[in-house]
């Protein structure tokens, strides 16, 4: 019952953010929906006439629908920017497909004889079409209407990975934060939208065979939440736009931290990491949280601004395991402490630049690592049990997991199985909690405040020293979860805030203070 | 009037009409039979350009049909399928409405009309809110006719309109079609495989085979002088009954050795044929001796005609 009490204090006391974010859920869905009425409509009826057409246009629009949807967006980005504009023209191609499919198969439906009868009365080819085909293919195309609705509430909270808002912005900010009430937020009321509109379209579509009148008011409807989502998404002129990840907007090492400690309080969009780079690069953003090993802050002429009220703790990386766990693999603990030390900030900003932007594969690029360093062993093809290494969905724990492959491979009898990409902290930890995997890289500051969340005072103690923070982690999760890290890597992948290059030297700042004053000044 | 002059229609290589020529009257109601696959159908389709004859020529009052967009065309020409073909959408007020609607006739002309032609077909006003699905066929197929008639075209083309129906409607509406005052000032055309209905329906009969009209002229001619065997064999399952049918007992009169009783008399219709003047007398022994007569004075008729 906690658990319940707690979701609806969490949703009231963010009910400003909620309503916003449903208005711009809702306005997403709609205006991709009218956009894919206007397209899909028209094509279906021209596929209907040239049905030689047919297998072409739908087997392109299948296609598109196949493409995952985080995928679709990535190519958004380098056509149309972030925000709005790359988020609906991904969620109308998804919806295309039911309605181009469903108008086609509700007109061809139409039965010959009344055609037929249409046509002797004398009636043209457009007052066949609105009179008797629209009419009676109606519901057939309501229903694909329908079909794409709840597939665009559902793509819609991906909304969040190019600035456009929406339920997303909870949901992915709660699954990054480990926050459960967070999560339930967004997908509630995004489970609801989906069921509300299907029961609407669905009424609707069972009453209107009589009347075109009806579809009218969907239309109008459409129009009106239009509308709405641009009231909600109308956001004041910025000096600095900033774009942050879900994850980094809700930690005190994050945005509130911005806040309350440098008093930078910027109205940040919210925005995929997978993207932020590139963005700024662009200049469709001025300020991203990234973080400091990233390869990309080398390719993209970034620059990190020096925290130098230290609100960002370490991010030493170091594997983490069950106590249990390594009693049942002998060995196992030396084996991963051969890599320790062995990768600086700057070795590993480097790894990551030859993935991130030169394209080689974690494989390689791990391969090459070891070999180079001396730690590479031919694989054993052993006959032991099978260890699962898992990594979150960022290219530095995936040059990790494979190297731990190889030297697990290299220099025991053990038997490897990756499991890459987990959708977050939250997803890695309960994981390994339940055995789905036997251990991941993780990052002490993210243990000390994403999953042990102290107080702010302990925070405050012993994130200013790394070994500290080390420590103390190491400590309470042998404590509370019977989990070992094992001794760090050796690179400290902090948060960052960086900008350009070139926009920071224009504007002289080169400290998190310097751009608060900056932002402060009229 | 209507003048087809060498009308052709092939598909693929299929021909499905072979360069026919005929006339239809004024006033009169012309039938094509046929088996099906004869051409009778598409001959009638061409009339109204549902399909497009590939040569020759069709002349309504000597208009050529091709100077005219088909939609004009088609607005002055009555339709009647065979599936009735309503739209499942509208009600039967709609349905009977739609022509009326694309020539902008106002709402008040469209109800009265309306309101006749229910009279005439002899439906009643609470059918007119009702989906066609809701009606029985023969239902149906009045308002089919309906739909047809509204507009009071001077040509009214009709496909197998009967066809969908039990014996027994078919029998009622035919008589009901037969005196429609509506068709007395059209040129009607009615396609049918149903030789009885042809008969009833038809004042000439136009018999098709491959494509080509075999005879054509009215049931008198064609039963008594066939132009082929072709001809004779396609009546003769029939022949007796379609003989009795197109007598009319008016034209017995001379034929008949003494007047048919007062009572007797009582029984028929203005002009009753000799077929359904015989059922009735079977019927009652009272009319015996009718019968008798009547059958006799048949028998001095048909000699005449085989001559």
């Amino acid at each position: 019952m906690t658990q319940q009490q707690s979701l609806w204090q969490f949703m009231v006391s963010q009910h400003e953010k909620l309503f916003v974010q449903i208005g711009q859920h809702l306005g997403l869905t709609f205006l991709s929906l009218l956009l894919a009425i206007i397209v899909g409509i028209p094509l279906g009826v021209l596929i209907s006439r040239r049905r030689k057409l047919a297998a072409s246009v739908l087997g392109t629009a299948g296609i598109l629908q196949t493409v995952p949807s985080i995928a679709l967006l990535g190519f958004m980005i380098p056509l149309f920017g972030i925000g709005a504009t790359p988020a609906i023209i991904a969620l109308l191609i998804y919806a295309l497909l039911p309605i181009i499919r469903n108008t086609y198969t509700g007109i061809t439906g139409v039965d010959p004889v009344v055609i037929e009868a249409a046509t002797a009365l004398g009636m043209n080819k457009m007052q066949r079409l609105f009179k008797v085909e629209f009419p009676l293919a109606m519901p057939v195309i309501i229903a694909g209407i329908r079909t794409a609705a709840v597939i665009n509430v559902g793509v819609a909270t991906l909304a969040s990975f190019v600035a456009a808002g929406g339920l997303g912005e909870f949901i992915f900010g709660g699954i990054s934060l480990n926050n459960t009430n967070m999560i339930l937020a967004g997908a509630i009321p995004a489970a609801l939208l989906a069921v509300l509109l299907d029961l609407i379209i669905g009424y609707l579509q069972n009453s209107t065979l009589k009347t075109l009148k009806k579809v009218l008011y969907i239309i109008f409807g459409i129009v009106i939440m239009t509308g709405l989502y641009f009231m909600f998404s109308a956001k004041a002129e910025r000096k600095i736009i900033a774009g942050f990840t879900p994850e980094f907007m809700g930690r005190q090492d994050g945005d509130l931290g911005l806040r309350s400690v440098y008093g930078l309080k910027l109205n940040p969009l919210v925005v995929s990491d997978a993207i932020m780079y590139e963005a700024a690069y662009q200049g469709k953003l001025d300020l991203i949280s990234g973080y400091s090993t990233d390869g990309r802050i080398k390719a993209f002429d970034l620059v990190v601004l020096e925290d130098d009220q230290t609100i960002f703790p370490p991010y030493y990386a170091a594997p983490i395991i069950k106590t249990q766990t390594l009693k049942k693999f002998p060995g196992l603990e030396e084996t991963l402490n051969l890599l320790a030390g062995k990768i600086n900030d700057s070795i590993m900003t480097d790894l990551n630049y030859k993935t991130e932007l030169l394209k080689q594969t974690p494989e390689k690029v791990a391969k090459d690592f070891l070999v180079s360093s001396n730690l590479y062993k031919k694989a054993n093809q052993g006959n032991g049990e099978t260890i699962r290494i898992g990594s979150k969905i960022f290219g530095e724990q995936y040059i990790l997991a494979e190297m731990y492959k190889m030297i697990i491979e290299g220099n025991t009898n053990y038997k490897v199985e990756t499991k890459t990409g987990l959708g977050g902290t939250k997803i890695c930890f309960d994981a390994l909690m339940n055995d789905g995997i036997d251990f991941y890289p993780e990052y002490t500051g993210t243990g000390l405040l994403v999953l042990l969340k102290p107080s702010e005072q302990k925070i405050k103690e012993v994130s200013k020293d790394s070994k500290k923070t080390y420590d103390f982690v190491q400590k309470e999760f042998q404590k509370q979860y019977q989990l070992q890290w094992l001794k760090p890597i050796g690179f400290n992948n902090a948060y960052a805030l960086m900008m350009r290059i070139k926009q920071a030297k224009e504007l002289h700042i080169n400290t998190i203070s310097q751009l608060s004053d900056y932002c402060a000044k009229k | 009037m209507i003048s087809i002059k060498g009308v052709s229609k092939s598909f693929g290589s299929n021909k499905a009409v072979d360069s026919i020529s005929f006339e239809a009257n004024d006033k009169e109601i012309l039938v094509l039979l046929g088996t099906s696959g004869c051409g009778k159908t598409t001959t009638l389709k061409m009339i109204n350009r549902l399909i497009e004859p590939d040569n020759g020529n069709i002349f309504i009052d000597s208009k050529n049909i091709r100077d005219q967009k088909p939609e004009e065309l088609r607005k002055s020409i009555g339709f009647v399928m065979q599936h009735a073909g309503l739209f499942p959408h509208y009600t039967v007020a709609q349905n009977i409405a739609i022509v009326p609607n694309l020539l902008n006739w106002d709402k008040q002309k469209t109800w009265k009309r309306t309101l006749e032609l229910l009279e005439k077909l002899h439906l009643t006003e609470d059918l007119l809110k009702v989906f066609p699905h809701e009606l029985s066929g023969g239902q149906q197929q009045r308002i089919g006719i309906a739909r047809a008639l509204i507009a009071d075209t001077p040509v009214l083309l009709m496909d197998e309109p009967f066809g969908a129906l039990d014996t027994i409607t078919k029998s009622a509406i035919h008589n009901e079609f037969k005196n429609l005052d509506e068709l007395k000032n059209k040129t009607t055309i009615l396609v049918t495989d149903d030789v009885v209905e042809a008969f009833e329906l038809g004042h000439r009969i136009c018999l098709m085979d491959k494509g080509q009209i075999v005879q054509i002229g009215s049931p008198a001619e064609i039963l008594y002088h066939p132009a082929n065997s072709f001809v004779k064999d396609f009546f003769a399952g029939n022949r007796l009954m379609l003989e009795y049918k197109i007598a009319s007992v008016k034209s017995m009169e001379s034929f008949l050795s003494k007047p048919l009783s007062i009572k007797a008399q009582e029984q028929l219709t203005k002009d009753a044929n000799v077929w359904e003047t015989l059922q009735i007398f079977s019927a009652e022994n009272t009319f015996n001796e009718d019968y008798e007569q009547l059958l006799q004075a048949f028998n001095h008729y048909r000699k005449l005609q085989t001559v």
